[in-house]
């Protein structure tokens, strides 16, 4: 029923509260022209579980025309709100014509009547089709509003068939056959209710696929100003009507009472006026309605400050709102109510953090905000350990064990951190090994803590490798437990083709943080386990056979795309550089580096999906956003403030020139260097080139230059955080020092071009337009697709002395050691651009191992994703 | 037999073929902008206005129609994206809107004509299609072009409505088969223009068939206007259109599971015109003719699909490869859905019976 994607029910509750007849608190804000406050009715109609969302403005002192336009357009602003389908309500045609101009999806129209004549209610009709919507039709006809069973039927069925006759599609209509006031004292209105009921039954008979609505608070007219009873009156009403074929109802969601639970004595005395058993239940409902008066306002007070509500409730307050000021209190003053520390953390704390998970895996909460709830999670349970280990009791049991780790030769961590916080919050036990950790300790660990699957992350291209190294060695240790595969560079299709393959447990690829759970969650239940699995396999099947089968794109021999080089004009070459030779700097200034920060995939690195700044303000994340990212500034001020990090950086610019598709460099004290790169072999269409990087080099002479920047003095801090239980504070540094790095290798590639190389000296640029690569030249990378092979980098690093002047090592892997580093050449021919050399032949593979002086093997591990 | 009826017929032979991108074609021919402008003696800068060149170089069109009927085409969609008012103002030219719009529709029926005449030579019996294209304009109904203003629109359902009717009954005395209303980024827009080809029709008083296509603007498969493709369906079923599906978005590898949905849902043709795969670093399409037929082959496999085509990048070798590759496979069965009341807001909302 509360599924998005093919929501279906048998009953539909329209939100009610943004309907000026109906609110009285609606039409005060509407009237006030507060439409920010009318908006968020709205959302809050939705929250309550509304599934349509009823729009009203006839109020004598309004413009309705007006206001209905205003007010739709402003909620289809909202997604949260535009998602459900919106009724447009008025009595006026005109206002509601009006209203269907502004709403985009299929709405439905409230409502239609032969009350001015058939020509006009057909004409009407027919409108509705135009614009794509269901209608409300009104049991009304030129003689009055149906009352009795039988008025209601007849003038049902005559406006069933018209609407037919003209091609109305008969389950876009919808009967209102008048619900009316009882208990009025009125005897001739003391049948309305049954009158209502059997209508129902008899309409639907008649009129194949037609539903039924009706408003309720036209039921408990009699009883206004006393909620209670209104609310057992409907409730109960619904509880008969629905059965008889009622399956729509404008009504309050969050006002309707659980038939079972409405008081005996006032539930009989509602059923007797409703169902009309005898001629003194009205007197019986209006004495009895005055010692219900006023029950309910005790749910009002509920607003009250969060630090009054019992225990249970605070932590999972502070669990969702991602307060830790009083966590530690709160969790002593739990412990000290229970038998046992560990009931704490199985009781109360779990419970909040599953709510947290819900909001999480719907969509309601997003990554930082989860990250900080796992800090106050991890807070409390620190609180409790001691308790725990001093009456020497287990542990508690979560969910399931995970160990995770970033494979042997990679250092990135963060995303690895983020699953791990994630898998946490709900209920999952995870045992981090760290960076760079090789097979046997993995496997090692996994079998010591006798864990329910393991998590294996990576950025960098030469990770792939070895996650497929360690789901080979699990195959060898016949081992069985789930295998999860993550990581920038991870991919679907990589698990299906080369993972999978070599391991007979499970492997799936998990996408992004969010995924996990859902994964983990599958891969540890009893029930749902074996059809997953199964699930993943076949896919992954699909996936090869899909592959095996595709028509690749031809490939050029590479001879052939050798002729079909990029010609750049030569004459446009930069020129000598100012100050060649390799220039170190130990410690850029920070607070500069920081107008250079590009904060889109800061972001990104969070899973928040925008664009900065627009995605302070987007409608969705926007928030969350905006927290996080003052909370990043905050520590950006400290970091700069405290010098809690060193940048150090290297450029160099040599003399170089090209042959064929090698840049031969001359640098100082050696012979020379040869740089091999690599060119796109895939047939390209009349007028574009077979791209290689060497082609922006002059072979009668040029110049190339190479840099290496990176952020030090990163693990006091972290360690620091570590000892807080601060996940979210250690996630935040981490992904602002990457940031820094990106930020310094902008700035560096700067002020090459303005001062040392100097080919761009009135470079005059926004952050904007340098993040949009708006300059002259390019700084390609090793491993990235213009450039995509790794082992280029230790040459590099030697022609620039990186490693004794920036104090940047290499993994086996070649990853850059601290991890917020970022290293590449500079090209400065004007017409250089970034492109992917992507799938690459044999050919040039032999070609490129002779080249770079290494075996055909050797070349094929470092080229892998490149081959086919 | 109405132009709807034969589509009908066609469709239940064989999977159809529609043509693929203008744009890029008319890209090849490296116009000057006194090409485009002819003696039209317009006030503004007319390049890239691809729309005039019906009036100022109908070589071009023409020549571009041609390659793609001979690449098997069974549909000519016209070269009529932008020829409205609103995004013919940017070239001062909202005063040739009408003709523009005939003579491409002419156009593009004489090349139609052109093709059947000769099949008929060799006793062969097979309807070229004309679908004159309505684009989305760049105005929005459904959002505001200024954050700090939600409720704001530039533009209102009226206006559209009427730069719209302009457009079809131009299209129409011109001589097209259907009214396409494509690259539906905002569903409201494309209520507006079912709203005008409905009125068209009334007025001339006879069928004037729709074909509807939508164009995701994210993965998750929703459009602009932030409608799934379900909730489209609902939004738009009212309309009868002759065909529904996708076009432009991205690469028919992106777009595989939102065919699938559709195919489900809806009891009409499915017509999907995907991109050439997704733009490189530098913007172009360079995905091979032979990858793009893999990828819609599979969906002609699976009996997802009843008109096939290309959207941007995609060239008449790549029609030829499409058309090559479904020729011999079934037409997708149109399925009959359960009747069920299908409401939406941005997300679809079925009532049980």
């Amino acid at each position: 029923m509360t599924s998005t994607t093919a929501s279906s029910t048998s009953f539909v509750n329209i939100g009610e509260r943004t309907n000026v007849t109906g609110s009285a608190r609606f039409k005060k804000l509407v009237m006030a022209g507060d439409y920010a406050a009318a908006v968020e009715v709205a959302l809050q109609q939705v929250e309550a579980g509304a599934q349509v969302l009823d729009v009203n403005m006839d109020e004598g002192l309004l413009d309705a025309h007006e206001a209905m336009t205003t007010f739709l357009k402003l909620i289809q602003a909202e997604p949260d709100i535009a998602r459900i389908p919106v009724m447009v309500d008025s009595s006026k045609w005109d206002v509601i014509e009006a209203g269907l101009k502004c709403v985009s999806g299929k709405p439905i129209v409230n409502s239609i009547s032969m009350k001015e004549g058939v020509d006009q209610f057909l004409e009407h009709a027919r409108k509705c089709m135009a614009y794509g919507a269901a209608v409300v039709v009104m049991a009304f006809d030129e003689v009055g509003q149906a009352d009795t069973k039988e008025r209601k039927v007849e003038i049902c069925e005559r406006a069933y068939k018209l609407l037919v006759g003209i091609g109305f599609p008969p389950e876009d209509i919808i009967f209102d056959p008048n619900v009316f006031a009882v208990a009025t004292g009125i005897e001739e209105h003391n049948n309305y209710g049954v009158d209502f009921i059997e209508a129902c039954r008899e309409i639907k008979a008649r009129c194949p696929h037609v539903h039924i609505s009706g408003g309720l608070s036209n039921l408990s007219f009699s009883f206004r100003g006393n909620e209670p009873v209104r609310k057992a009156m409907h409730s109960v009403f619904l509880y008969h009507a629905i059965p008889a074929g009622m399956d729509m109802a404008i009504v309050n969601a969050g006002q309707l009472d659980v038939y079972d639970q409405i008081e005996p004595e006032l539930r009989t005395a509602c059923e007797d006026v409703i169902l009309n058993r005898d001629p003194d239940a009205g007197e019986r409902l209006v004495a009895l309605a005055e010692r219900f008066r006023g029950t309910d306002a005790v749910a009002e007070k509920q607003a009250a400050e969060w630090r009054g509500w019992e225990v249970a409730k605070r932590l999972e307050h502070a669990l969702v709102k991602g307060i830790d000021q009083y966590v530690v209190e709160d969790t002593e003053e739990c412990r000290q109510a229970f038998a046992r520390p560990i009931e704490v953390i199985e009781g109360p704390l779990m419970d909040g953090m599953n709510v947290v998970g819900d909001l999480f895996g719907s969509g309601k909460m997003f990554l930082p905000q989860v990250v900080k709830s796992a800090r106050v999670m991890k807070k409390a349970v620190a609180h409790l350990l001691p308790f725990i280990e001093a009456a020497k009791e287990p542990g508690a049991k979560g969910k399931g064990k995970v160990v995770m780790a970033t494979v042997k030769g990679d250092v990135h961590d963060i995303g690895k951190n983020i699953v791990g916080v994630v898998l946490q919050c709900n209920g999952f036990e995870v045992v981090d090994l760290g960076v760079m950790v090789p097979w046997s300790d993995i496997l090692k660990a996994a079998n010591e803590n006798d864990a329910d699957m393991i998590g294996l992350s990576g950025l960098i291209t030469p990770s792939l490798d070895e996650m497929v190294t360690v789901a080979e060695e699990m195959e060898r240790s016949s081992m069985k437990m789930p295998l999860l595969i993550g990581g920038a560079t991870t991919s679907r299709v990589h698990t299906a083709l080369r993972i999978e393959p070599a391991y007979t447990g499970p492997v799936v690829h998990v996408l992004d943080a969010s995924r996990a759970v859902g994964v983990a969650t599958a891969l540890v239940s009893d029930t749902q386990r074996d059809d997953y699995v199964a699930r993943v396999a076949a896919e992954y099947e699909q996936v090869r056979q899909a592959r095996a089968g595709r028509g690749q794109s031809e490939l050029l021999p590479i001879e052939k795309a050798r002729d079909n080089a990029f010609e750049a004009d030569m004459a446009l070459k930069p020129g000598k550089p100012r100050m060649p030779g390799v220039h170190a700097f130990d410690d850029w200034d920070l607070e500069d580096l920081r107008q250079y920060i590009d904060w889109t995939p800061f972001f990104r690195a969070w899973e928040l999906a925008g664009v900065y700044p627009a995605i302070l303000d987007d409608k969705v994340v926007g928030e969350s956003a905006t927290s996080l990212f003052a909370d990043a500034n905050k520590m950006l001020d400290k970091i700069i403030d405290e010098k809690w990090l060193t940048a150090r950086g290297v450029v160099g610019l040599w003399p170089c020139a090209r042959e064929g598709d090698d840049i031969i460099v001359h640098v100082e004290d050696e012979e020379h260097v040869t740089l091999p790169m690599l060119r796109q072999q895939i047939a390209k269409r009349e007028g574009r080139a077979n791209m290689c990087l060497a082609d922006f080099i002059d072979p009668d002479g040029d110049w190339l230059g190479g840099f290496a920047v990176s952020i030090h003095g990163i693990e006091p801090h972290l360690a620091r955080f570590k000892n807080a239980i601060d996940d979210y504070s250690d996630i935040l540094l981490k992904s602002l020092a990457d940031r820094l790095a990106e930020a310094f290798a902008e700035r560096l590639h700067h002020f090459t071009r303005t001062s040392l190389w100097g080919y761009a000296e009135g470079e005059q640029l926004t952050n904007e337009a340098l993040i949009k690569e708006q300059y002259r030249g390019i700084r390609p990378a090793p491993g990235y697709p213009a450039c995509p092979e790794h082992s280029l980098k230790p040459i590099l690093f030697k022609m620039l002395d990186a490693h004794r002047r920036t104090g940047i090592s290499l993994t086996e892997s070649f990853a850059m050691l601290p991890t917020a580093a970022v290293s590449g050449f500079y090209f400065g021919h004007p017409q250089a651009e970034y492109f992917g050399v992507a799938r690459i032949g044999q050919d040039q593979l032999e070609d490129y191992a002779a080249r770079r002086g290494v075996s055909v093997e050797q070349a094929t591990r470092w080229l892998r994703p490149n081959l086919d | 037999m109405t132009a709807r009826e034969k589509l009908l017929a066609e469709a239940q032979k064989r999977i159809l073929i529609t043509d693929g991108a203008f744009g890029t074609e008319i890209q090849n021919w490296k116009l000057e902008e006194a090409a485009y402008a002819g003696d039209l003696g317009l006030s503004h800068d007319q390049k890239g206005n691809n729309d005039i060149l019906a009036l100022t170089k109908p070589e071009v069109p023409a020549s571009i129609h041609r390659a793609y009927f001979e690449a098997g085409a069974d549909i000519a969609e016209t070269n009529t994206f932008s020829a409205n008012r609103i995004s013919q103002a940017d070239y001062g030219a909202e005063h040739l809107v009408r003709e523009i719009n005939v003579e491409s529709a002419k156009l593009a029926r004489s090349i139609a004509d052109e093709f059947e005449a000769k099949d008929a030579k060799n006793g062969i019996w097979r309807p070229r299609f004309v679908a004159g294209a309505l684009g989305p304009t760049n105005k929005t109904l459904s959002l505001s072009p200024d954050v700090n203003d939600p409720g704001y629109r530039e533009i209102d359902f009226d206006y559209l409505k009427e730069v719209y009717r302009e457009q079809i009954d131009a299209l129409v005395e011109g001589g097209v088969d259907f009214i396409l209303i494509e690259t539906v980024f905002d569903t409201l827009n494309a209520k507006a223009g079912i709203m005008a080809a409905i009125e068209a029709g009334n007025d001339l008083g006879r069928d004037l068939p729709i074909m509807l296509s939508m164009t995701l603007t994210d993965l998750s498969g929703r459009n602009l206007s932030g409608h799934t493709v379900e909730a489209f369906w609902h939004a738009v079923r009212h309309a009868k259109p002759v065909t529904i599906g996708l076009n432009c978005s991205f690469g028919a590898e992106q777009l595989r599971p939102h065919v699938k949905t559709l195919s489900a849902l809806c009891d009409t043709l499915i017509m999907v015109y995907p991109n050439a795969g997704l733009p490189n670093e530098l913007g172009a399409y360079d995905e091979a003719p032979a990858t793009t037929a893999g990828l819609v082959k599979e969906w002609a496999d699976a009996g997802q699909v009843n008109v096939l085509g290309g959207c941007c990048g995609s060239t008449p070798a790549h029609i030829a490869a499409i058309a090559e590759a479904v020729k011999d496979l079934p037409a997708r069965p149109v399925p009959t859905p359960e009747v069920r009341t299908r409401l939406a807001g941005l997300e679809p909302f079925t009532m049980a019976a």
